[in-house]
């Protein structure tokens, strides 16, 4: 479909001539997903981008659903949507806060604490791409009986921006500016036209916090506010009580601002444990209702699920699992800093090494043997929305070739059978998390390398020190002391432009930036750099799609990032409990919609 | 052992038998303990097995087969396989290579340690006692895991830099057990000495002008030895569990190494479904445990002059 095609069918809906449901019938026909189709019409100004995709609530009063149990395996520790770092604290503080609008499963907006999504029609949207005008929904009352209004809204771009505050969501703050229409209208101004602009006040960074609790913590003492431990929102659950890294529980909130919601009167959300037994715990005990992130192999899923009390919930998102190729060497040390910018890989500077290594993983057999249906074997790195999913990419599983291209290369098997080159041998250390399913593709890739000549050194980091960020541990991700690693990265937003802006390379993790860059394999392209930027002003979404596509090929292209399998959510949850789940959002995104059906 | 030879030997003169030495007569003694006996024969089956067993069962420990997929024991895997269809015979044997190397050299470091500190102490007395069984209490007093797990994190990579990472793995952990568990033997060992250097024999060597490093050496020291003995062979259990404890945390050595900690941890998670895998190398632990707390219980009947044993 070309460029023409798409804004004549664009033409024919805002004539209405053409239906919108017809429209993203036609758009999914070519491959664009629903999401990107809605998108598509919400930008061009055809239809609202309202989700029509959240499933019908069926209760007829409030309450009287006794109690939900969630299980999280990693226990949130602060209740500060702010300063959430990690998805479980976002999760966790969820529960109490709402956002302006979330992301619903197809990837549009559902609209929480806003009255409507903005769109050109209801003139939310301005045509310029400029700045984008928020109604706010009235009679929202916080736990506490105060009112919520535009004030709020305001405070809480004020307080994420603020440098003294230094919080997490800061990113979807600093550069825009928030204005005050009327008491429940906010306006969303940018400095350039933005084809992204459901960043702020959406989704997990858009949480409201009362301006009431919190304006006498908005500077360097924000940390000391009671409120981070004793949450007081919007939500339909209030706080009863909460021990960080354990432990948390709420109940009904009776002035909730919609009909016949909550459905449950107490809520806990247990942490602790690990995966398996948080499966454990749902299907096959019936003890908790629902378990987040159940990263198991499927096999045991499968047997867990054939008990007949649970199921498996898989949610297709952007979550991916890949090897990172370090572009800098980690052996040595630079100004206290190792995998330093100013030093290169001493093997993985020839980009031959880097193809032998993506020849070398069997993503087949991972996906066929190891993460099943959670684990769809892919060569993008950026794979949804479908529309930004790159044709151009293959992966290949060829012990031969590998060893075909290193010889032609010169890197020749020494006596012990390990290839080496200018006294560079191809013994790399490779770490990841304590997680079976990883250990286990270790242990496969282990293999493949040996028969080509390559020693990989197995490495394994309990997991809450693997992904903490910790400036005095050397084992973290973002600091990667080590050749080769693997993980999961999530995307939290039905849109690439935060999610690509990984590579490049002012985001490089360093400890100039005590390590929180996010460029952490430390891959740099003035190309990329390019693209990137010129996607961010791209108000086209057709030609944004296609740089996209090209920032994922130049990425991948490279072989510094190995994309192995797709990682859709996985959760668990007993049969008869309904919920609302979506891979663009946190879990408790719609908690307010959860029942159970008796 | 000049006195106790001259002791036993004019103990007994009138009897027919021929002369025996304390290490016959300790066997003798240690026969009698059925228990021990068998445990020994199992201890030093396993150890033939592991030792040459890897030579017989020529099976690669870290062949991936994904048609073999978590089986159950057959002609083909004895012991059936892991999720990888990796042969768990081959992998146990290789494992128990490094789980009772680990036990027995962290054993020779604590027995090392304790008796040097115990006798230091017991001989000299005095200030260099009092200050040697504090440091003793302030060992007793650290709690041992998070400690463990402390000396890891710090010292991992220095030494893997130095020695490669798992001889350098081995020696920490070796350090970090054996130097956690010296301080039972080194109060038996004080407690000996201060009792036997006041015995009649000990002043007997002294009066004809033994050296103290001579008094130690050939007359305290050989009388000490029975509960050291002892209470080594529990060390070399408490080693073997620690390091189980540190492989299934985790932590220890590369997660493709699989020591019988490693191999229980991988497959806690199949227990319901495969429980042949974690069974066998579960059974392996158990197996060796308690055959080296029985050994031990043997060696305590044995090398105690004070009990008897009738023939």
């Amino acid at each position: 479909m070309t460029e023409d095609d798409l804004r004549r069918l664009l033409a024919r809906v805002k004539d209405g001539r053409l239906s919108r449901r017809g429209f993203v019938k036609r758009m999914a026909a070519v491959g664009f997903t629903a999401p990107m189709a809605t998108q598509l019409l919400a930008v061009t100004g055809a239809a609202p981008a309202a989700a029509q995709s959240v499933p019908a609530y069926r209760p007829t009063r409030r309450g009287g659903g006794g109690a939900l149990k969630v299980l999280y395996w990693q226990a949130a520790t602060l209740l500060n949507p702010h300063f959430a770092s990690g998805t479980t604290n976002q999760d966790a503080s969820r529960v109490f806060y709402e956002p302006l609008a979330g992301w619903a499963s197809d990837g549009t907006l559902h609209p929480v604490l806003a009255a409507e999504v903005p769109s050109i029609e209801n003139r939310g949207l301005a045509e310029d791409g400029r700045s984008v005008t928020w109604k706010l929904k009235r009679g929202v009352k916080w736990h506490d009986g105060q009112d919520f209004s535009a004030d709020d809204v305001v405070f809480n771009w004020e307080y994420a921006r603020n440098p003294a505050v230094a919080a997490v969501t800061s990113g979807s703050y600093r550069d825009v500016n928030v204005v005050k229409v009327d008491d429940y209208t906010v306006r969303v101004e940018f400095q350039q036209p933005s084809p992204f602009w459901a960043d702020a006040f959406v989704a997990a960074t858009g949480q409201m916090i009362p301006k009431h609790l919190f304006k006498d913590y908005a500077g360097a003492n924000a940390r000391d506010a009671p409120a981070n431990l004793r949450p007081v929102g919007t939500s339909a659950y209030k706080f009863v009580s909460f021990a960080p890294g354990d432990n948390l529980r709420a109940e009904l909130n009776p002035n909730y601002h919609m009909d016949n919601r909550p459905y449950f009167d107490t809520l806990e959300v247990k942490g602790g444990g690990d995966a398996v037994s948080a499966a454990r715990a749902v299907m096959q005990t019936g003890d908790y209702d629902y378990a987040w992130n159940l990263a198991v192999e499927d096999e045991i899923l499968k047997r867990l699920e054939a008990v007949g009390r649970g199921k498996v919930n898989i949610v297709e998102g952007g979550g991916i699992e890949f090897v990172q190729l370090n572009a800098t060497d980690p052996n040595q040390e630079v100004d206290g800093e190792r995998s330093s910018i100013r030093t290169q890989h001493p093997a993985f500077r020839d980009p031959v090494v880097r193809q032998a290594m993506s020849l070398l993983i069997d993503r087949n057999a991972l996906e066929q043997f190891i993460y099943g249906r959670g684990g769809p074997a892919t060569a993008n790195f950026l794979n949804n929305p479908p529309r930004f999913r790159s044709p151009n990419m293959r992966w290949e599983f060829s012990i031969q070739k590998a060893n075909e291209i290193l010889d032609a290369a010169g890197w020749a098997r020494g006596r012990d059978g390990i290839r080496a080159k200018d006294g560079v041998r191809l013994k790399f250390v490779y770490q990841t998390s304590v997680n079976a399913p990883r250990q286990r593709t270790q242990a496969i890739y282990k293999q493949a390398a040996q028969r080509a000549g390559i020693e990989l050194e197995l490495k394994s980091v309990t997991a809450s020190v693997f992904f903490s960020s910790d400036v005095a541990n050397p084992d973290t991700y973002t600091k990667f002391y080590a050749d080769m690693q693997m993980y999961t990265t999530t995307m939290p937003q039905a849109d690439p432009e935060r999610f690509m802006n990984q590579y490049t390379s002012w985001e490089v993790s360093s400890k100039a930036n005590n390590w929180q860059g996010r460029n952490i394999v430390r891959w740099r392209s003035e190309e990329y750099d390019h693209i990137f930027r010129e996607s961010q002003g791209e108000l086209d979404p057709v030609k944004r799609a296609a740089l996209f596509i090209r920032m994922n090929d130049l990425v991948v292209g490279s072989n510094h990032v190995i994309p192995l399998v797709r990682r859709p959510t996985v959760s668990g949850s007993l049969n008869n409990l309904r919920h609302v789940l979506s891979a663009w959002d946190g879990t408790f995104w719609l908690l307010n919609d959860w029942w159970r059906e008796t | 052992m000049a006195g106790s030879t001259l002791a036993s030997a004019t103990a007994s003169p009138a009897t027919q038998r021929p002369r025996v030495g304390p290490w016959q007569e300790a066997w003798r003694r240690f026969r009698k303990h059925r228990l021990a006996v068998v445990s020994g024969v199992v201890l030093l089956a396993l150890i033939l097995a592991v030792a040459i067993g890897p030579l017989l069962w020529a099976m690669p420990i870290d062949e991936i087969d994904f048609t073999a997929r978590l089986q159950q024991p057959s002609w083909a895997h004895p012991l059936g396989t892991d999720d990888l269809g990796q042969d768990l015979l081959a992998r146990i044997l290789y494992g128990g290579r490094i789980s009772l190397a680990v036990g027995f050299a962290a054993m020779a470091v604590a027995i090392l340690v304790g008796v040097l500190v115990g006798s230091v102490a017991g001989m000299a007395g005095g200030a260099m006692d009092a200050a040697l069984m504090w440091l003793t209490d302030l060992f007793l007093s650290l709690p041992q895991l998070p400690l463990l797990l402390l000396i890891i994190y710090l010292f991992r990579d220095t030494l893997t830099g130095l020695v490669g990472l798992e001889v350098g793995v081995f020696i920490l952990i070796v350090a970090v057990i054996g130097g956690f568990r010296w301080m039972q033997v080194a109060r038996l060992v004080r407690a000996q000495f201060l009792s036997l250097r006041e015995k009649e024999f000990v002043e007997a060597a002294r009066a004809l002008g033994a050296s103290r490093t001579r008094l130690v050496m050939r007359h305290i020291l050989p009388n000490a030895l029975g509960p050291v003995i002892v209470a080594a062979s529990i060390d070399v259990a408490a080693a073997i569990i620690a390091e189980s404890t540190l492989s299934f945390l985790g932590l220890g050595f590369p997660p493709d190494v699989p020591t019988w900690g490693r191999l229980l941890f991988d497959a806690k998670d199949n227990l319901d479904f495969a429980p042949h895998w974690a069974m066998f190398p579960g059974v392996a632990i158990f197996l060796t445990v308690l055959s080296i707390n029985y050994i031990g219980d043997g060696l305590r009947d044995a090398l105690d002059p004070r009990r008897i044993i009738s023939a």
